[in-house]
């Protein structure tokens, strides 16, 4: 991982993006600026950032659209940038391609662990396919799952629900995404399936399933495995 | 198209009836031949046994005629007493159905169906107070006698050769649900009569010796028997019909029967009805007009013809063709008929006799495998001659005189001239004058004109003069011939002028509906059609005219159109009133409250009835034929007009709330965005500046960040709170259910609030077996994080707060409680109002986080409510509705 990994800040709002330019600069991030989108994909287009972070209330065009625009020729990294009260806006978001979200107004803290989230994955795939958080392990390559060095015995839905979190480890997966993925039902509201699959790894791989760490709820939009 | 099982469209039509029936009350008929069989009677014994049965029965309408046995059985019956109407100074009592209506029994009986009410009454015939009973739900036991049935009424006359006035139309006895036939012998019948069970005194006598022969009653207790046989095979048929048992079905055949101006129509129409009814066949009843003017008293007649078919079932079609043969074998064909059914040519009606034998002859020739049956017609009513009512249908005296003199006043200035000219000169130029009379005059004058001009001719012209003598042959030929011309051209012409008449009318039908089109394509509001419809009736009907629309509660409204000067009066407006309710024209000259002012009509489309059109004509007399079909053009004209109106309208309305939502849409996230902006900015950065780690930052500059990240958090909650507030109010909540562990839900919440509750003992009792749920994370977590943010406001530090949460299958319920000094009872009731804060308390709150919270709930369907606890604290308790767990997955 890079130490100075170039950030691409696409806000209309000069004080966010001041602000966004203050914590990162002293974590040693490269900034770059764009107030619209036109020149927030122009700018992705000629200096190719580690990360984006997208605010949704742009004034030219919908952030959205941006992101779609995006889509068509980048697999960067993009955090969206939204308010409390348009989890919609965001589940959209993150469906059709965001990495992950961040609602104003935000910590400083959260702001950072998602930016290395986001880093980290983009290079997940060079290392290792073993992967670990916390006292978790799993080799996708063998399909083995160990905790605290021991093996856990996972029906196959399990597992492909963990494979899922573990190629998206530390970002956040809507319900429609794991629905789709995992059972195939793309237009489905059947949440209890994923909820119920969730409890299932919970009671397996979490110390204390009544509060999970590494498998956390994120409020109306989905789940997120955290790395630890 | 002899189909040998039911098909779609009869299985449709089968099960529409069944609906029908379904809300509508069940009608039982008490039927017998003739009057003191004891139909009555056994009503009453059946009532009595439903009443035992605890069947709320009352009496609607019963003549005992003093009978004795019938007496006894009326006294246990509750008795709706009649209404009285006043008629030419003599009281009398009809069936009040608005009295039965108001008390809604279950079932009520009414004796002599055929009975005719009073004037004044709401309907004409008792029938229709029955038929509006049975619409609205409520059972009917009625008796009748086989004479007065509209079918029968006609043999039984021939029979008895008593004219029965009183008549029901036959469909009401097929629609009836059940009848039940009240048979005795003739014999026993007489004998019953003389002993006096039926009649009293000297009117036993007089009914012995008019009426109850035993030939008479021997033939109408057949037709009585018959008549019943007839429907029980019906009954029969239908049912292996609908029980698909393979029988002989429905013959498909199709009856059709031709309607002239003749009085013997009637009878005709009759007869095909029993002979339909006998087939179980299908009939049309046609009409043909062709551009032959008929007099007035003729179109009363067809139309008279038609009503009455069309009560009997029929269905009506009438056709514009001169040719009359040609229009019904086309109709015949289209409609697949296999029978039709035509009147006996009329002997003693000598001109039309060649033209309806010629139609009989040709029908039977064009026919092709169309059965024709020609039914003798017996004469009910005398004519007047055709020649007597082709002179008396256009002229008055007047005219024959005008026309006379014209013709005197021609041969008295030719007089003179005839020296010079010649006597037959003179025959052409009065012969000029009588064939230009017919521009000006009826057919009766003219034809006097020419005969008077004839003979004057003679008399005062052909030599030798003053005498009828004719000497030369030439001569006499010549005034054959100047007869037969005059008479010819004037006929000619009169049938010409007739003939342009009956164009011009049409053509005035014509471009009135056009107009009337026109003006309403034009129309921009539902105003402008009213105007214009008023104003178009009024035009062409010289009808003062109103119209009334529903509101959206299915209501009537009195609305009148400008250009309207007709005012209802209450009585009137409920003649309206029913109408709309029961889609049928009412009012003037119909059946139904026949003593208004005004004819009603209702205003329908296809789907719904919208309103009423009320029409006063400034003339006394009913419409004609073709000017009731005119109105009803208008009229449906018009509800298209008004439907049309009533849709853009509501498009428009659509439009204007679909716009105000986007404007309201737009403002909100402009508004919230304006206003996050600058906080998050002040939060980051403070929150950035604690975050460091940088030496240069001194304790005391520490503390002042703090307080401007704690404001600005404070800041931030109340906008927040603010815009949830907003949302609540414009109604905007849209559910997101989704089902979740409600653990993860109180673990986020207390994650989110932990710089809040450092300090408070913190207890969670959330049971193993908790149940998942199914809410909007979002709604409920805020009301939550609410509830707990005020609990920690509320209470001083190292209090208790327990949040407890139960769901199972009975129920959902999260309490929050705490230990903390509680809330003042008297505010109990008021914290979740907005605004509202309890006396004395502590700065930070805004007075909208529990009304928020109430809101959440409620738009989950859930209660929120809040309780003091002994010896203190606070206990809110939210109860939240219960989903069906679809357990499939569960348990796998």
């Amino acid at each position: 991982m890079s130490a100075n990994s170039n950030i691409l800040v696409i806000d209309d709002e000069v004080q966010i993006r001041r602000l966004l330019k203050l914590n990162l600069q002293s974590n040693n991030y490269n900034i770059i600026e764009a107030e619209n989108g036109a020149m927030g994909l122009e700018l992705a287009a000629s200096h190719h950032p580690d990360v984006i972070i997208l605010d949704l209330g742009l004034p030219d065009k919908d952030g959205l659209d941006v992101l779609k625009d995006l889509r068509q020729w980048s697999n960067i990294p993009v955090i969206i940038l939204s308010v409390r009260n348009s989890e919609n806006d965001i589940v959209t978001a993150l469906d059709s391609g965001a990495n992950d979200y961040l609602t104003k107004p935000f910590n400083t803290n959260e702001l950072l662990a998602r930016i290395r989230a986001s880093l980290r994955q983009q290079y997940h795939e060079l290392t290792s396919p073993v992967f670990r958080s916390g006292k978790l392990e799993v080799d996708l390559n063998s399909r083995i799952v160990k905790c605290n060095g021991e093996l856990v015995k996972l029906t196959a839905t399990e597992y492909s629900l963990l494979s899922l979190f573990v190629k998206n480890a530390g970002k956040v997966i809507t319900h429609s995404y794991i629905l789709k993925e995992v059972w195939g039902l793309p237009f489905s509201d059947e949440t209890q399936y994923v909820r119920i699959f969730i409890a299932q790894l919970r009671k397996k791989l979490e110390d204390n399933p009544n509060h999970p760490e590494l498998f956390t709820t994120e409020s109306g939009i989905g789940y997120r495995l955290n790395i630890i | 198209m002899d189909s040998s099982k039911p098909n779609a469209d009869e299985i449709l039509e089968r099960i529409k009836k069944r609906e029908i029936r379904k809300n509508k009350g069940k009608l039982k008929i008490f039927f017998g031949m003739s009057a003191g069989v004891g139909k009555t009677y056994a009503m009453l014994q059946q009532a009595k046994s439903e009443l035992d049965n605890g069947v709320n029965v009352v009496i609607g309408y019963i003549e005992t005629h003093d009978r004795e046995e019938t007496e006894a059985l009326v006294k246990d019956i509750p008795i709706i007493p009649r209404k009285k109407i006043l008629y030419n100074n003599i009281e009398l009592e009809e069936m009040d159905i608005d009295a039965i209506l108001e008390k809604g029994p279950s079932l009520v009986l009414v004796d002599e169906l055929a009975h005719t009410n009073a004037l004044g009454s709401r309907h004409k015939k008792r029938y229709l107070d029955v038929l509006e009973l049975l619409d609205k739900g409520i059972n009917v036991y009625t008796t009748i006698n086989v004479q007065h049935l509209e079918s029968r009424a006609g043999n039984v006359a021939q029979i008895t050769s008593i004219v029965i006035r009183e008549t029901v139309p036959d469909s009401i006895l097929d629609s009836a649900d059940e009848i039940e036939l009240v048979d005795i012998s003739p014999e026993e019948l007489l004998e019953r009569l003389e002993e006096g069970k039926v009649y009293k005194g000297e009117q036993s006598a007089r009914a012995i010796e008019n009426f109850f022969k035993i030939g008479n009653l021997t033939a109408l207790r057949e037709m009585a028997l018959r008549l019943t046989a007839d429907r029980v095979d019906k009954q029969l048929r239908d049912y292996m019909h609908d029980e698909k048992i393979p029988g002989p079905w429905k013959s498909g055949q199709r009856i059709l029967v031709a309607v002239s101006s003749s009085p013997t129509s009637e009878y005709l129409i009759r007869w095909a009805r029993s002979v339909s009814y006998s087939m179980n066949a299908s009939w049309i009843a046609i009409y043909v007009e062709t551009s032959k003017p008929l007099p007035d008293e003729d179109k009363a007649r067809v139309k008279k013809a038609l009503d009455l078919a069309r009560e009997l079932g029929a269905e009506i079609i009438t056709s514009i063709d001169e040719d009359v043969v040609r229009s019904i074998l086309k109709t015949a064909r289209e409609e697949n008929v296999s029978q039709i059914l035509v009147g006996k040519p009329d002997k003693k009606r000598i001109f039309s006799f060649i033209t309806d034998k010629e139609i009989v002859y040709r029908l039977i020739r064009e026919g092709g495998n169309i059965d024709v049956y020609v039914v003798s017609t017996e004469k009910k009513e005398k004519k007047s001659s055709s020649l007597k009512r082709f002179l008396r249908s256009q002229s008055e005296i007047s005219k024959y005189l005008i026309t006379s003199s014209i013709v005197g006043f021609v041969a008295l200035i030719l007089y003179p001239l005839s020296e010079y000219i010649g006597y037959q000169t003179v025959a052409m130029i009065l012969l000029l004058a009588v064939a230009l009379l017919p521009l000006f005059f009826g057919p009766g004058p003219v034809l006097l004109a020419a005969t008077s001009s004839a003979i004057i001719w003679n008399f005062f012209f052909i030599p030798p003069k003053f005498t009828f003598f004719i000497h030369k042959i030439e001569d006499a030929l010549m005034f054959a011939m100047y007869f037969i011309i005059a008479t010819v051209t004037s006929i000619l012409t009169t049938r010409i002028r007739a003939r342009e008449y009956a164009v011009r009318q049409r053509e005035k039908r014509a471009v009135a509906l056009y107009n009337l089109a026109n003006d309403l394509s034009s129309s921009r509001s539902i105003e402008d059609v009213l105007n214009t419809t008023v104003r178009n009736i009024k035009l062409v009907f010289d009808a003062e005219c109103a119209l009334f629309l529903s509101d959206t509660r299915g209501l009537l409204f009195n609305t009148y159109a400008k250009g309207s000067s007709l005012r209802l009066d209450p009585k009137e407006f409920s003649v309206a009133s029913w109408s709309f309710a029961n889609g049928k024209k009412a009012g003037k000259f119909t059946n139904t409250l026949p003593s208004a002012e005004c004819q009603y009509y209702p205003l329908t489309s296809p789907r719904k009835i919208f309103g009423v059109t009320a029409i006063k004509f400034s003339n006394k007399i009913d419409l004609k034929i073709d000017e009731e079909t005119l109105l009803g053009s208008f009229i449906s004209q018009a509800g298209v007009a008004i439907e049309r109106e009533l849709l853009n309208e509501n498009s428009k309305r659509a439009m204007l709330l679909e716009e105000s939502e986007k404007l309201y849409v737009n403002l909100f996230n402009t508004l919230s965005h304006e206003l996050r902006t600058p906080i998050s900015a002040i939060i980051g950065t403070a929150n950035f500046l604690m975050e460091r780690s940088n030496e240069k930052v001194t304790a005391h500059d520490r503390n002042i960040i703090k307080e401007i990240h704690t404001a600005g958090m404070r800041l931030n909650r109340l906008v927040e709170n603010l815009l949830d507030m907003t949302r609540l109010e414009s109604g905007r909540i849209k559910l997101n259910l989704k089902w979740y562990d409600i653990r993860d839900l109180v673990n986020n919440i207390i994650k989110d609030l932990s710089d809040e509750i450092e300090g408070y003992k913190l207890i969670i009792n959330i049971p193993e077996s908790t149940l998942p749920v199914k809410v909007d994370y979002v709604l409920l977590e805020q009301a939550l994080k609410n509830i707990l943010y005020n609990a920690v406001l509320y209470t001083p530090q190292g209090s208790e707060i327990c949040i407890d949460v139960i769901s199972n299958k009975e129920k959902f319920e999260i309490s929050v409680s705490d230990n903390g000094p509680g809330i003042p009872d008297e505010a109990l009731n008021s914290i979740f109002n907005k605004f509202f804060r309890v006396e004395n308390s502590k700065p930070g709150g805004t007075g909208l986080g529990l009304s928020i919270v109430k809101g959440f709930i409620e738009s989950h369907n859930g209660t929120i409510c809040a309780v003091n606890l002994e010896p203190t604290g606070t206990k809110f308790i939210i109860n939240l509705p219960i989903f069906e767990l679809n357990n499939k997955e569960e348990t796998k």
